[in-house]
């Protein structure tokens, strides 16, 4: 064969020993440079543990000498963004509640704030695009069906103490009895009852039973839901004759909430957010479309 | 193991006795020569004018009104608006720019196939600020022969003095640069006086800065290899020509065998080297058309000059095609220049570049000075309201592009009957700030039952109109098409 022979070019550095399929490697030194670099890391490395936060102890880890900290790092920024909104809060705080909207900026910041607030706290119920869950028991806030109120004044009071908890004292409650689970009325009365209330919400329902439904209406409903049906913001009694239901107005939800009833609770706010939030996201409610 | 050899007893393994060559080549300086001649002025020409458009268009005024900038040129990245003279274009108008991008490209082709590099030789910064840096280099260590002898001689006092003077106005010159660029993007009488202060934002100084360096390194050391190695241009370019395009050729049918005109036989270049002491490039044009000739025409100047005074034919090297070359080396005339430049490819280019051209220009004019965008609400889709009927929201984007605040009002046009409200008011009408965007919310209500209330889609037009467009002799308009969407039961 007319291969030559190879003579190693450095066999002065000697090879490793190591050797696969006959290829062998020489025993160079690392690159100077390569081992600057290398002891230069090491240096470092030391350094920016004695700097940062880094080894770690049974109470946390050691502080660092320059004292750094991501989390105050965040409190930080958190606190001068609360000082740079600082004097619009003041004045959303300070403003009339209905005088909101009529300041272009203050509104501006109302809404986007508000729209922040709603998002993280008011979504879990209401939904993300303020629409409820119809027949749920959680409010659209979207229409123009308001129970405990629709303009500025009663959103803020709702929010600010909520209803039927039991924490807040100024929390706005009423109860609807459970005629059925309670006896307070017979099997056949709320069948009747039923009928009624299908008949003056405009839906397809049985005369006859309606109109005995009628009586048994004015004798144990219209103390709350009125006369009429229309029913009383003042308690929270729902209208029984327009098209929007809050627990569904079909007549097997209408007889499952005569005979249990409803008991719809939403926290107090007050303490939890701040008045400037409250207002904040009264306003972006009442600008979803219902406000009053 | 060690001292084995290690090739013993694999003969198969074939390895090379001779060393790889090194894959680094060192820049050969280039020193170009002084030169006089038709494309030299054109390129003075050409510098003046560039520079001059560059150095000054931010600092021409055009008035327009209250509330707007009143510079003729600008691109305020805060506002979100770029301004030129009296058009106005808006981020939603990018289409603008997108088309201006394509006539771009198609010109690139057109100026491509029809004369070559002709960008890269006379227009291109990189091309028309190195010239800038080697007349201020010619300025002051003198012409090629004083600077390849101050190249090549010791650090001494003189080489120091006109080194620093040279780098010194060099950076003056890439400072001026960098400033300039800068004065498009902000008022510039208030930049300037920002900048002067030490009041103007960082991103203006950082801005500064890199282009300062970049110009400096660029246009004072770098030259040629950001033509050769950096730039994607000449290979593009390279694939866009054809044998009909123009570039920079040497008649070697004419001119060799080159060297001295008393030897018998020896063609008219008498090997004086003026077309490789002049070129920018450092590049023998003798050896052919390749890739670092940015055809500027230099060595056509120098050349000429030389064939004048030893009483030849000018044009050994002159603007040349491929066919040409082809007819003069069987002695037939080459063809006219008009020829090269009008051909059905470089008519088609002209005529797809003035085509988008003119649809540019007649979009400009027939755009509404007010905008609306208009986006469905989603979540949910429709609302109920108390009296059974259905109804939707729509968040409007209203922009108003004139210099004062304008009322808009709304309707809504669809086969089945809608009534429209606005959130926050109870008119149908929303002031909208002057050169601004406001965001509304509309809605449209069907009653209950009604066909709109109970169909799964309703097919509409929203329209806008600027009322007090009423006084201009056009009331505008605008509308955008959207759909409501009932309860499908």
């Amino acid at each position: 064969m007319c291969a030559k022979k190879i003579t190693p070019k450095k066999p002065e550095v000697g090879t490793s020993g190591h050797q696969w399929d006959g290829i062998e490697e020489y025993n160079n030194p690392l690159p100077r440079w390569w081992v600057w670099t290398f002891y230069a890391t090491i240096v470092f490395g030391i350094g920016y543990t004695v700097a940062y936060p880094a080894w770690p102890l049974i109470r946390g880890a050691t502080p660092g000498l320059l004292g750094a900290s991501t989390r105050a790092d965040v409190a930080a920024d958190i606190a001068a963004v609360d000082l740079a909104n600082a004097a619009i809060k003041d004045r959303l705080v300070a403003a009339d509640l209905t005088q909101i909207g009529a300041d272009p900026e203050l509104a501006a910041y109302a809404e986007s704030a508000g729209a922040a607030v709603f998002r993280t706290n008011c979504t879990t119920c209401h939904g993300s695009g303020a629409a409820g869950f119809e027949g749920k028991g959680y409010p659209n806030l979207l229409d123009d069906d308001w129970l405990w109120g629709g303009d500025m004044e009663a959103i803020h009071t709702t929010i600010t103490h909520g209803i039927r908890n039991t924490n807040d004292p100024d929390a706005r409650y009423s109860e609807m009895p459970k005629f059925g689970v309670d006896a307070l009325l017979e099997r056949n009365q709320i069948a009747e009852v039923t009928e009624h209330v299908l008949a003056i919400s405009g839906q397809d329902h049985d005369a006859a039973l309606a109109t005995a439904g009628a009586v048994v209406f004015a004798e144990n409903c219209a103390a709350c839901h009125t006369e009429t049906g229309k029913g009383d913001r003042e308690q929270g009694a729902p209208n029984l004759t327009d098209a929007i239901w809050l627990y569904g107005g079909s007549r097997e939800a209408i007889t499952h909430s005569t005979f249990y009833a409803r008991f719809g609770v939403m926290p107090n706010w007050s303490p939890r957010l701040s008045e400037d939030e409250i207002r904040a996201v009264s306003f972006y409610v009442h600008g979803r479309g219902g406000g009053e | 193991m060690a001292g084995v050899a290690v090739n013993e007893g694999r003969p198969w393994v074939n390895l090379p006795d001779t060393p790889p060559p090194s894959l680094y080549a060192a820049r050969e300086p280039v020193f170009p020569r002084r030169v006089k001649g038709t494309f030299r002025t054109m390129k003075w020409w050409i510098l003046a004018v560039t520079l001059g458009i560059y150095y000054i268009t931010p600092w021409l005024r055009w008035d327009r009104g209250p509330n707007l900038p009143d510079q003729a040129v600008l691109v305020d990245m805060a506002g979100r608006r770029f301004f030129f003279f009296m058009i106005e274009i808006w981020p939603h108008e990018f289409y603008f720019v997108a088309g201006l991008l394509i006539m771009a490209g198609l010109g690139l082709f057109l100026f491509t196939s029809a004369l070559g590099r002709v960008w890269c030789g006379y227009a291109c910064p990189q091309t028309v600020w190195t010239d800038l840096f080697i007349l201020v280099e010619r300025w002051v260590e003198g012409d090629r022969n004083a600077r390849v002898k101050l190249h090549r001689q010791n650090w001494n006092g003189e080489k120091a003095r006109k080194r620093a003077v040279k780098w010194t106005l060099w950076l003056l010159i890439a400072a001026g640069t960098g400033g300039a660029w800068v004065f498009y993007f902000a008022d510039a009488p208030t930049l300037l006086r920002n900048l002067l202060t030490g009041a103007a934002h960082p991103a203006a100084y950082a801005t500064m800065a890199v282009l300062t360096a970049t110009t400096f390194v660029f246009g004072g050391f770098a030259r040629e290899q950001i033509c050769i190695y950096a730039c994607p241009w000449p290979r593009i370019q390279a694939a866009m020509m054809d044998e009909d395009t123009l570039t920079i050729g040497y008649r070697d049918w004419r001119g060799e065998p080159r060297g001295k005109q008393s030897v018998e036989g020896s063609g008219d270049c008498i090997d004086c080297m003026a077309c490789v002491n002049v070129c920018p490039q450092g590049i023998d044009i003798r050896d052919g058309q390749q890739l670092a000739c940015i055809t500027c025409g230099l060595c056509i100047d120098a050349c000429n000059d030389v064939m004048d005074k030893i009483g030849k034919p000018p044009n050994l090297i002159s603007y040349l095609a491929l066919t040409d070359e082809v007819r003069e080396r069987v002695g037939q005339p080459p063809k006219p220049v008009w020829r090269h430049i009008f051909r059905p490819r470089t008519l088609l280019y002209t005529v797809l570049w003035g085509g988008i051209g003119i649809a540019l220009i007649v979009a400009l004019f027939l755009r509404a000075n007010i905008d609306v965008s208009v986006t469905p609400v989603r979540n949910p889709t429709f609302v109920t309201l108390s009296d059974g009927s259905i109804r939707n929201a729509y968040d409007l984007r209203l922009r108003n592009k004139h210099g004062e605040d304008r009322w808009f009002t709304f309707s809504a046009t669809s086969e089945v009957p809608l009534s429209l409200s606005l959130e926050g008011t109870d008119a149908l009408r929303v002031l909208v700030p002057a050169n601004a965007t406001l965001d509304q919310r509309l809605y449209l209500t069907a009653a209950a039952g009604s066909p709109a209330a109970t169909s799964d889609r309703t097919d509409l037009r929203l329209w806008v109109k600027d009322v007090d467009g009423d006084v201009v002799p056009r009331a505008e308009r605008v509308s955008s098409r959207t759909v409501f969407n009932g309860k499908d039961e």
